[in-house]
C-alpha cells in the first residue's frame, strides 16, 4: 500500500514537472533592448524597460576581455567573452530598480534596469 | 590584486566544496582517489578547452549557446548524483559495517565511482571555464605585472582548495556509522541545488518564460555574496532570494530521488529476503 502511494506521488510529481516545462510555450520577447560593454563599462548603464513584459537583452562586448553579467535581483549570470555577443532574457519584472554588475570588474562595471509602467 | 584573488576564490569555492563532500562520501571506498583525481584533471583540461571556444559557444543559437551548454552540464551532473543516491542507499548499511572496521576498505560504493567522477569533472568544468576566461582576460588587459597576477590567482585557488579540504576534514569528524547518512543527505541537497540552477538557466534562455514570484528574500540578513552565503550555497544550494520555480525544482528533485531510492532499497531487501 505504501509502495503504491509513493509511486503515484512520484508520477504526479513528474507530470507537474513536465507540464511546467512543456505546456507553457516559449513566447517571443515583448521588448528588446541592446547594451554594449566598452572599457569595462556598461553602455548605457541605465536600461529603461516596461514592467511585466518579457525582455530580450542583447549584450555586445566590444572589449577584448571577457565580462560576466550578473544580477542577484534578476537571477542572471552569464559570461560574455571578449568581442562576443550574448542574449539574456529578463523578466517579466515588477516595477522597480534591478541592479546588475560585471563580476570580472565589479568596482567599475555597474548598471541598473528600471522597470516602469503597467 | 586582492580583487583578482577574491574572484578566483569565488569561482573555485563551489567546485572545491562539491569535491570535498563527494570525497567524504566515498571514504574507504576502493579506488576512489584515482577516480576523483581523474575527474578533476578531466575537468581542468575541459575548462581550458571550453574557455578557448567560449566566443563561438556564445554565438550559437542566437546568443543562448552558453545556456545550452550550462543546461547540459547541470542535467548530466544531476543525473550522476541521482544515480549515486539511488544505487548507494540500499547498500549503505553494508558500507557502514565495513567502515566500522578501522582501516578496512569497502568494495561497496565502487559501482557509482564513475558517476561521481563525471559529476566532479562537470563541477570543475562549469566554474573552471569561467575562471580560465577571467584569467586570460586579465593577462590581455591588466595593468598588473604577470608576477602579481600569478600570485593572486594562485592565492585565490589555494583558498578555494582549503575550503574544500576543510569540509572534507570536518565531515571526517563524524562517526563512521553516521557518515554515510550525512553525506547522502548532502549529495541529495547538491542535486537539488543543481536542479534549482537548471531552472534559472532555462529561464535565462527563455525555455521557461516565467520563474514565478520571489519565494522569500532574506538577502538583507544573509546576502548571497557574503562568506557564509557563498559556503551555504556551495553546500546546500542556499539562495537568499529564490523564485518559486527554483524552490519547486529543488524540492521536487530531492523528493523524486528520495522516493526512487527508497523503492530501490525496498526491492533489494525483498529480493534478499526471498533468497534466504
Amino acid at each position: 500500500m505504501r509502495t503504491h502511494s509513493s509511486k503515484s506521488m512520484a508520477i504526479a510529481l513528474c507530470i507537474s514537472f513536465a507540464s511546467y516545462l512543456f505546456i507553457s510555450p516559449a513566447q517571443a520577447a515583448d521588448y528588446e533592448v541592446t547594451m554594449v560593454i566598452k572599457n569595462h563599462l556598461f553602455e548605457p548603464s541605465v536600461l529603461n524597460v516596461p514592467a511585466n513584459k518579457r525582455i530580450k537583452l542583447t549584450v555586445q562586448n566590444l572589449d577584448n576581455t571577457p565580462e560576466e553579467f550578473e544580477s542577484h535581483s534578476m537571477k542572471r549570470e552569464k559570461v560574455i567573452p571578449g568581442g562576443a555577443k550574448a542574449v539574456i532574457f529578463l523578466g517579466p519584472l515588477k516595477p522597480g530598480r534591478y541592479e546588475f554588475m560585471g563580476e570580472f570588474n565589479p568596482t567599475t562595471a555597474k548598471g541598473v534596469v528600471v522597470a516602469e509602467g503597467a | 590584486m586582492f580583487g583578482t584573488g577574491l574572484i578566483v576564490f569565488r569561482e573555485a569555492l563551489e567546485a572545491a566544496l562539491f569535491i570535498g563532500i563527494i570525497a567524504a562520501s566515498t571514504r574507504g571506498v576502493i579506488n576512489r582517489t584515482p577516480w576523483l583525481c581523474f575527474g578533476v584533471v578531466v575537468g581542468i583540461l575541459g575548462s581550458i578547452l571550453m574557455a578557448s571556444v567560449m566566443g563561438q559557444i556564445s554565438a550559437w543559437a542566437d546568443g543562448i549557446g552558453q545556456d545550452i551548454v550550462t543546461a547540459c552540464i547541470l542535467s548530466i551532473a544531476l543525473c550522476m548524483l541521482a544515480w549515486h543516491c539511488i544505487w548507494v542507499s540500499p547498500n549503505s548499511h553494508q558500507m557502514v559495517q565495513d567502515a566500522k572496521q578501522i582501516g578496512s576498505a569497502t568494495s561497496n560504493g565502487t559501482q557509482t565511482l564513475w558517476a561521481l567522477a563525471i559529476a566532479v569533472a562537470l563541477s570543475v568544468l562549469r566554474e573552471g571555464a569561467e575562471t580560465v576566461l577571467f584569467v586570460s582576460g586579465l593577462v590581455l588587459g591588466s595593468t598588473e605585472s604577470l608576477g602579481t597576477l600569478t600570485l593572486s590567482v594562485a592565492f585565490g585557488l589555494a583558498m578555494g582548495v582549503l575550503a574544500g579540504w576543510l569540509i572534507y576534514k570536518g565531515l571526517g569528524q563524524i562517526k563512521p556509522q553516521r557518515l554515510f547518512a550525512v553525506t547522502n543527505i548532502l549529495i541529495l541537497m547538491l542535486a537539488g541545488s543543481l536542479a534549482s540552477q537548471l531552472a534559472k538557466t532555462a529561464n535565462q534562455a527563455d525555455w521557461i518564460p516565467h520563474l514565478g514570484d520571489q519565494a522569500w528574500d532574506i538577502s538583507a540578513l544573509l546576502p548571497n555574496d557574503s562568506a557564509i552565503g557563498m559556503v551555504l550555497h556551495g553546500v546546500l544550494g542556499f539562495d537568499a532570494s529564490p523564485t518559486q520555480l527554483q524552490v519547486l525544482f529543488y524540492l521536487a528533485t530531492i523528493m523524486l530521488i528520495w522516493i526512487v531510492a527508497s523503492q530501490m532499497k525496498l526491492m533489494i531487501s525483498r529480493s534478499r529476503m526471498a533468497l534466504v
